[in-house]
């Protein structure tokens, strides 16, 4: 496999690498929704993310990428306590991938050649502590992302088919991608999307030009490139983990819980899930930002990626869901 | 040169460029009808590699693409057989793949995939590095490979409208090529070229940073292939014909998408219309784009066909055949592969009565499977349903009504979770009838296209009917439910063959709506005139709709009336 571009040479998209080291922070914020054009190094900057992380500590040859002492099919009672490190793992759902690539099968090759009964771990296995990617979410089976938010939401995989009866962990950061113009999430599945972001080709010149330098300085020499920035990618990847260990000891205010209720109220938001949000995702940025206690202000910075996506539609309204944030960020929270 | 001789140049040029850094280039997007031409370009491009190039089908099985156990194989040798895949099969060498606007999405995302990683994408690590040929064969604008495929392959060249007379240029060949491959990774891109390239990429309306990457990666490959260290001004502006004049949307002088203005000929010097000559890049700009444009009226798509092009592959995920979930209807024989279920308790019985035959006693444990046996889960989905609007927006109410009818669709796409219903609009005027939004269930992309709203003129009831039913006719034929819905008051006054005129159109018309009825086409007049009258309700009777006068309408008293009318 090839080296994947630092994640602190991405030029511009600040709001999509935001969403997406919060999520690297806290997992329960939910999964992160992509939505732009192509081109734009959306699957570039979740690979990217996935290699600044630590490698995992996992069970040689386990299919799940378990820990020691974890409970999963084949191993209910294997007390060995023996690691290998892999880099955090990025699975890729494709488009067209069936339901069994993806939750897993019975063995046929066991199957027809010895008789036994085995599962074949699919998808969700191998994405177990890692990302699972979904290029052109918006373009997949319905039944295949309500099954995918499914897991993401409850951590845990459960097949019940072809006389299979076997449940494993599967708890990953689910990140999907998407061009609007060719399709939408249903309202249901998007307000299940933790944060929601919007990334475009950068317009200003200058920054465009700078895209193009560095990729084309990493794919002529990707060595040379990384340990150029190794310096800064270090530095972001301590961020993260002290974010991480942080995160339990930041404060939050009761006048920020209430200003993330009112906010909520003022963009008409539905249900308690976008309230959630953005107190955790609050809470996350607060602590990448070696803050103590959350402020308005990190309230505020978060507040368009988490909310983006649970407006009511009213599609004769031609004010974009973003502008109706802002303006309700300005008149509720003051900044 | 002539013109068609300079696009031949440019097509071997892309064929040596990919045998060259096949893996930075990804392939070639080949626009061309099978013919001599094509042939003979085939020929020429194979001829620069080393491996003979593997082809495939576009509707290729997933256990042919990407290999994995052979079940036939397996039960006959009574240990597992597995057989490696076209992925894997086509490492080192070119891969083709003819009828590309046929394939499928999901295959298009797996060779998407391979591309990407060099790897099959099936989790695995064989190896899969290959130069793709996407040979695009399709008759229309909209009938085109997968976008996100496309847009992955550096090259795009049309060979339409060439002869044989026209490719008497000698190709390049193989010492050209591995000489290339030598001195490529010595080839300097002088760093302005980055700027230009953004440059001409932003002003041509193209926002992909992946497309100017690969003209510059283009460029380097055309400096090599040159002989020269430094990639000169004249490869840039190769590079941009080669990759960015066929994603290019607009030009910058034109601020619309014109197909119909003739671009000055690419050798006639443009007038400098600013004054700063002496600035250098502003120079090469100007040569790039001019290799743009010179190519624009023949390789680039419009921008509508483009997008029309997307929503197309957009919808397509739907059709697909294989359907592996939704309401069972019982069990095929076939063979499985990843894209099919097997049903184990059909394929058992379907193997028992014969195991005797098969040398099998009863009472023993294993059972004897052939590859006859196996039985497939077959599943029914509803299908896809496209309300396609008709909308008069001729005469003083045209404003009026089209706003409502705007507002209807975007309402009702609003309401369209279920991914499964589409919505056109077609409006007619002046002498006839234009689509305005084909099928689409993107809101987004119903908002921008129907930004502007044409209205005024006269009324073609008739060229309206027959436009409705054809994209009717077209939707039925893919495997989709369509439903009309003509919002008029039923007052033609231009005939068929545009001649103005009460009597004469109200006949087309009727005739027309007529054709609707025979072909069984389920239709609802929206007659919106404030007192309605006899000809709406006359026309209804003829094209077998339903008619319902809704004077005043507004956008929601329209989707809500075609919501019960339908019964959706």
């Amino acid at each position: 496999m090839t080296n994947p571009f630092p994640f602190s040479a991405i030029v511009g998209q600040d709001e999509m690498k935001q969403a997406l080291l919060i999520a690297a922070v806290d997992p329960s914020v939910g999964g992160v929704l992509v939505f732009g054009d192509r081109g734009t190094g959306k699957s570039t900057a979740v690979r990217a993310l996935a290699a600044l992380l630590p490698p995992i500590q996992v069970r040689p040859d386990c299919a799940y990428n378990s820990q020691p002492g974890e409970a999963v099919p084949g191993r209910e009672d294997d007390d060995a306590t023996e690691t290998v490190e892999i880099p955090t793992p990025v699975v890729d759902l494709p488009l067209g991938a069936t339901e069994d690539r993806v939750v897993g099968t019975l063995d046929l090759e066991r199957a027809l050649a010895s008789g036994e009964k085995v599962f074949e771990p699919g998808l969700l296995a191998r994405a177990n502590r890692g990302f699972l990617y979904i290029d052109e979410a918006n373009l997949l089976e319905d039944h295949l992302v309500d099954l995918l938010l499914d897991v993401a939401a409850s951590g845990e995989n459960v097949v019940e088919r072809e006389g299979l009866s076997i449940r494993h962990p599967a708890r990953f950061v689910l990140v999907g991608s998407g061009n609007p113009e060719e399709g939408e999430l249903r309202p249901q599945l998007l307000d299940r999307f933790g944060l929601s972001v919007e990334v475009a080709s950068p317009t200003d010149i200058a920054e465009r030009v700078e895209v193009v330098r560095r990729r084309d300085a990493f794919d002529r020499d990707p060595q040379g490139f990384l340990k150029r920035w190794t310096r800064k990618n270090t530095a972001e990847q301590r961020r993260i983990l002290k974010a991480r260990k942080a995160l339990g000891r930041v404060k939050m205010p009761d006048a920020v819980i209430e200003a993330a209720a009112r906010l909520c109220a003022a963009v008409g938001s539905d249900g308690l899930r976008g309230e959630l949000t953005l107190i955790r995702s609050a809470r996350a940025h607060a602590a990448l930002e070696g803050a103590r206690a959350v402020t308005i202000t990190h309230l505020a910075a978060i507040a368009p990626s988490a909310l983006r996506h649970r407006l009511r539609r009213d599609p004769l309204d031609e004010i974009g869901s973003t502008a109706r944030i802002d303006r309700a960020i300005t008149e509720v929270l003051g900044v | 040169m002539s013109e068609a001789a300079q696009r031949w140049h440019l097509a071997g040029l892309a064929a040596a460029v990919l045998a060259v850094d096949p893996g930075a280039m990804g392939g070639i997007v080949l626009r061309a009808r099978s013919g001599p031409v094509r042939d003979k370009w085939l020929a020429l491009a194979n001829a620069l590699t080393e491996a003979p190039a593997r082809s495939m089908p576009p509707s290729i099985a997933d256990d042919r693409l990407l290999g994995g156990l052979d079940l036939g194989a397996t039960l006959s040798a009574g240990a597992p057989v597995h057989s490696s895949g076209v992925l894997a099969e086509a490492d080192g060498a070119t891969l083709i793949v003819p009828m590309a606007e046929r394939l499928e999405a999901g295959t298009a995302a797996r060779l998407g995939a391979a591309l990407d990683t060099g790897l099959v994408p099936d989790g695995g690590t064989t190896p899969a590095q290959f130069g793709l040929i996407l040979l695009d064969e399709g008759a229309a604008p909209e009938e085109r490979p997968p976008e996100g495929l496309c847009d992955r392959l550096a090259l795009h060249i049309s060979l339409e409208g060439l002869a044989l007379a026209d490719t008497q240029e000698k190709p390049l060949d193989t010492a050209d090529i591995a000489a290339a491959r030598a001195l490529l990774p010595r080839v300097r891109l002088p760093d302005p070229a980055f700027e230009t390239l953004t440059v001409s990429a932003a002003m041509t309306g193209i926002t992909s940073a992946r497309a100017t990457l690969m003209a510059a990666r283009v460029a380097r490959v055309l400096a090599a292939l040159g002989r020269r260290k430094m990639v000169s001004d004249q490869d840039l502006a190769t590079a941009a014909g080669l990759v960015l004049a066929p994603r290019a949307k607009f030009m910058p002088e034109t601020a619309e998408p014109e197909e119909d203005t003739p671009p000055p000929p690419p050798d006639q010097d443009q007038p400098d219309s600013d004054a700063d000559n002496s600035d250098e890049t502003g120079r090469v700009e100007d040569k790039v784009l001019d290799a743009i444009r010179a190519l624009l009226p023949n390789l680039a798509l419009n921008d509508t066909a483009r997008r029309r092009g997307s929503a197309r592959s957009a919808g397509s995920g739907a059709r697909e055949k294989a359907v592996t979930h939704g309401r069972p209807a019982g069990t095929r024989p076939g063979k499985p592969d990843r894209r099919s279920r097997l049903d184990l308790l059909a394929t058992l019985r379907a193997a028992v009565p014969w195991q005797k035959l098969r040398g099998r006693h009863p009472g023993e444990a294993h059972i004897a499977i052939r590859a006859d046996d196996f039985r497939l889960k077959r599943f029914e989905r509803p299908s896809e349903s496209v309300k396609i609007f008709v909308v008069d927006a001729s005469g003083s109410a045209a404003m009026a009504r089209m706003a409502e009818a705007k507002g209807a669709v975007e309402l009702m796409l609003a309401e369209a979770y279920q991914r499964r219903e589409k919505v056109a609009l077609i409006a007619f005027r002046g002498t006839g009838a234009e689509l305005l939004l084909p099928p689409t269930r993107s809101l987004v992309q119903a908002k921008r296209r129907l930004a502007v709203l044409p209205g005024g003129g006269g009324t073609p009831l008739a060229s309206a009917l027959q436009s409705g039913a054809a994209l009717a006719r077209q939707i039925r034929q893919r495997g989709a439910t369509p439903y009309l819905v003509l919002l008029t008051d039923g007052r033609g006054n231009i005939a068929l063959d545009g001649t103005p005129g009460r009597p004469g159109a109200a006949e087309d018309a009727i005739k027309a709506a007529r054709e609707i009825a025979a072909d069984y086409l389920t239709s609802i007049l929206v007659d919106t005139s404030n007192r309605p009258q006899a000809e709406a309700a006359d026309l209804a009777k003829a094209m077998g709709a339903q008619y319902l006068p809704l004077p005043r309408a507004d956008a929601g008293r329209i989707s809500g009336a075609v919501r019960t009318a339908i019964g959706a």
